[in-house]
């Protein structure tokens, strides 16, 4: 038998991107070896062993001859197991065990199991994406990941469960089937979540801050006590965001399913609420790794990210969150390339208002002395709290408010309001690179945050008397104006200035309670 | 005015002691007991086996070196022996030897010709305690009370602001050196209370505040104040402590009433129990301290407001702080949080730390 040359397509994930990966298998007289060359991480030469398995446990022959495999370019380190399946297809066209040339109108990718059997890869929906780009016609890959693959509708996907099944339909056999998914079908049929606003009694405050934050997508701390119902309201927060667009949904799965986070649908159909705990390290926050994968701040994209015990997290942890509350996105460089995943998130932080969390309680003391008081402080401080529009109190809700049954639904009702400022929004902003009230820049708040005289005065008085700093000016100036498109109106009145300015930042001396 | 040299020299010991006196303190040798050893018996019971080098270098005193100091830290320094030393604090066994004053001397006057008013209270108070010491003593300050405190964060503040804005004399005795801002963060503070009243403490200049001295310190405030008031501490606070030795000192005590489920209004409630005067308003404490309807009032505070303000104002007054019990839905929501904004803005009502407001004084 003459030494021949096979090609096979496929894609290594770069971040929440594909890139295409050309397997080129070589089999040639000589004794038996079993090569595979262009940066191969460990989990890609351990490759090697499932595909040797997986083909002789498929029925087909293992060549006994010369194999070498190499993953081009060559020049950019290839890592996981995805890449198995490319592999033995190119190893059987090249021992001639498949005729024709079945690949090169198909990209392949799947991870083998020993018993011939295809599992679920990560990155589905950004490979397809690579695939049509590239102008291929068709993707193969696991059948669980075939959903996920067609969401794009531009690729003939084709979903297989065996090595056998991939086998049979690159000769030229049946197409095994698979059900086909329509993203807007399956956001419309999503089911309503469990959670709703009126479960969360009393707090009345609270929620009117949480639908003004979700109108204008403005950032937001809560400050209270230990228990007081900080994180249940802010676990609530997505179900009075407007639904996920489409778009919107396509990126967030794509990301999802970079992380290997893809639950049983094909799509993401609810926004993302993350919490990470605040012992979580500045990687796992934004992303990071040696092959960078995505963080927290990227898996809630579209969503909430919510920060409980802000006070708590590692000043680098939060530092890092820096670029992409600016820039709704996020750079990881390496020595060799850069990747960008997308972070466009609110961003809802939970802090008590002391170390003990007593201060400003009226029925327990505060313990904490002043040297703790301020070092907690000052973590709050600083550029995280720039970007930050409105800081709530939240209380211990009365007796009362927590014997009395669960409330009425809300979630609905608060919902349409926040879609119709929400509407109200991207009108205004179209062509202007904003989405929402929140992503206004100064020259933007100047320049679409008129006030009347009345509202003027109020923002002075609150200057002179409250102490509003500048940058609490234009974050007063963007609540004001998506209170006013709450209210449906194009001006800001006095009244709007007025709120906004109650979810100002307090000052410290005002938090730690004293006058001076 | 300057203090005679052994007085001088009582004042440096305390400052030379000040890191070992609470050795001498216990169960039966309670702070004034040991205050008022003389100096032989002080260094004894203090020193132990370091005696002989304590005696030695006290034997080294310069009185003329302690002044040059003093005056370089701006201090001047009064001792019982001068006519214009405080009358209250001439007496008893724990009697102060030597102040150390920051401030022009010549007004330690005014506290021998009026009765002054110690105000002391919560270092991390509610606003509601914030409002009525500041309001309080603005008020005792414009009917001509000297006001006396601490310094420290909170009530005492809030005390000394009041009554600098009542454009009166008011008298700080800190815990370290007068010199010394302490804590730090009232530096400011530190500063426009020797430029119009008197930033006072028995310990010589430089001399960082000691545990024991926090105690030593509120004995002083006690025995210049005619009458102590309390405004906001728990049980067992420092207010207490001074309201202690104003009891000692057979000085009326005054205590401001407060929420009973506070634990901030626990320690005054607690006096009011145990008969001291109940301060509603600087009404009451002219009252008691010239008889009753002898001391001026102050006009009510008008302010023209618009009836919805006017209701929110009078819902806050009434104790309703918190906007969730103002508004039952959304939109009265929004009207509610920019009411009590605007109410923020007339200077009417205050944010405390939990989020409430309330009326400002």
């Amino acid at each position: 038998m003459v030494a021949v040359l096979a090609r096979a397509v496929t894609f290594a994930l770069v971040g929440v991107d594909a890139m295409q990966v050309t397997v080129e298998a070589d089999i040639h007289p000589g004794l038996p070896a079993f090569t595979i060359v262009g940066l191969p991480d460990a989990a890609v030469q351990e490759s090697r062993e499932r595909v040797r398995a997986a083909l002789v446990n498929s029925g087909f022959e293992f060549p006994l001859r010369r194999i070498t495999v190499n993953l081009a370019p060559a020049d950019t380190r290839k890592a996981g197991p995805g890449f198995d399946l490319a592999l033995a297809a190119a190893l059987l066209v090249a021992s001639g065990q498949l005729v024709g040339d079945p690949l090169s109108a198909y990209a392949l990718s799947g991870e083998l199991g020993l018993d011939g059997s295809v599992r679920p890869v990560r990155g589905a929906l950004a490979m397809a994406d690579a695939c049509a780009r590239a102008g291929l016609r068709g993707l193969v890959v696991p059948a669980a990941c075939a959903g996920e693959a067609s969401l794009l509708g531009a690729l003939d996907v084709v979903g297989v469960g065996t090595l056998r099944a991939m086998a049979d339909f690159l000769a030229g056999g049946e197409r095994p089937a698979h059900d086909e998914v329509d993203p807007a079908a399956l956001l419309a049929s999503a089911p309503d979540g469990a959670l709703d606003l009126g479960q969360v009694r009393g707090h009345r405050a609270l929620k009117r801050a949480l639908e003004i934050a979700a109108a204008g997508g403005h950032n937001l701390l809560m400050v209270g006590p230990p228990g007081s119902g900080k994180s249940m309201a802010a676990r609530r927060l997505p179900t009075i965001m407007p639904p996920l667009t489409v778009a919107e949904a396509l990126e967030v799965t794509r990301v999802h399913s970079a992380a290997g986070l893809l639950g049983a649908g094909p799509l993401v159909t609810r926004r993302p609420f993350r919490a990470p705990h605040h012992t979580v390290s500045s990687a796992g926050l934004v992303g990071g790794g040696p092959v960078p994968s995505p963080g927290e701040a990227s898996l809630a994209q579209h969503g909430v990210l919510f920060l409980d015990e802000l006070a708590e997290f590692a000043r680098p942890a939060l530092e890092a969150l820096r670029q992409p509350l600016e820039e709704g996105s996020i750079r990881i460089t390496r020595s060799q390339r850069s990747v960008t995943f997308p972070a466009r998130f609110m961003l809802v932080g939970a802090t008590n208002p002391c170390p003990c969390g007593h201060l400003g309680d009226e029925r327990r003391h505060c313990s904490c002395p002043d040297s703790s008081l301020r070092r907690y402080r000052a973590k709050l401080s600083g550029p995280l709290l720039d970007r930050i529009d409105m800081i709530v109190r939240v209380a211990s809700p009365s007796r009362d408010e927590l014997m009395a049954g669960p409330g009425a639904p809300e979630s609905a009702a608060v919902g349409a309001r926040v879609a119709a400022a929400r509407a109200r929004q991207s009108e205004r902003l179209a062509g202007t690179g904003a989405r929402c009230n929140a992503e206004l820049g100064p020259a933007q708040v100047r320049l679409l945050c008129k006030l009347d005289p009345a509202a003027r005065a109020a923002l002075y008085a609150a200057h002179d008397r409250l102490r509003l700093s500048v940058r609490g000016h234009d974050r007063a100036l963007r609540v004001a104006r998506t209170l006013a498109d709450l209210d449906g109106r194009d001006t800001i009145t006095r009244g709007d200035v007025a709120q906004a300015v109650a979810y100002r930042e307090h000052h410290a001396s005002e938090l730690l309670g004293s006058v001076v | 005015m300057r203090a005679c040299d052994p007085c001088l020299r009582r004042g440096a010991l305390l400052g030379m002691l000040g890191p070992w006196i609470a050795r001498a303190l216990g169960q039966h040798r309670r702070l004034p007991a040991v205050l008022g050893l003389d100096d032989d018996a002080l260094v004894a019971a203090v020193c132990g086996r370091k005696r002989a080098e304590v005696d030695a270098e006290l034997a080294r005193f310069d009185a003329a070196g302690m002044r040059r100091k003093a005056a370089a830290a701006g201090l001047a320094t009064v001792c019982p022996h001068a006519e214009a030393f405080p009358a209250p604090l001439r007496h008893g066994p724990d009697a102060v030897a030597a102040l150390w004053l920051l401030g022009d001397p010549s007004r330690l006057h005014a506290l021998n010709e009026e009765q002054s008013v110690a105000v002391v209270g919560a270092r991390r108070p509610s606003a509601y305690g914030l409002e009525t010491a500041r309001a309080l003593c603005r008020d005792l300050a414009a009917a001509g009370v000297p006001v006396v405190s601490g310094m420290a964060l909170g009530i005492d503040s809030a005390a000394h602001e009041g009554a600098l804005e009542g454009g009166g004399l008011t008298v700080a005795v800190l815990a370290g050196a007068a010199d010394l801002a302490y804590p730090r963060s009232r530096a400011g503070l530190h500063r426009r209370i020797a430029a119009t009243g008197l930033v006072m403490s028995e310990l010589p200049p430089g001399a960082r505040p000691f545990r024991w001295s926090f105690p030593a310190r509120n004995r002083i405030m006690a025995g210049l104040g005619a009458m102590t008031i309390v405004v906001e501490g728990t049980l067992n606070s420092g207010s207490l402590i001074t309201a202690g030795f104003a009891q000692d000192l057979g000085r009326d005590l005054g205590a401001v009433p407060g929420h009973v489920t506070s634990v901030l209004a626990a320690g005054p409630n607690a006096l009011i129990a145990e008969g001291a005067q109940v301060v509603r308003s600087v009404a009451d404490v002219l009252d008691a301290l010239y008889g009753a309807g002898s001391g001026p009032l102050p006009a009510p505070r008008q302010a023209a407001l618009d009836a919805r303000l006017a209701a929110l104002l009078e819902a806050v007054e009434r104790g309703t702080g918190s906007p969730d019990a103002l508004a039952s839905d959304s939109q009265a929501m929004a009207d509610v949080v920019a009411g009590l904004t605007e109410l923020e803005l007339l200077g009417l009502v205050r944010r405390d730390a939990g989020g409430n407001y309330v009326r400002c004084a």
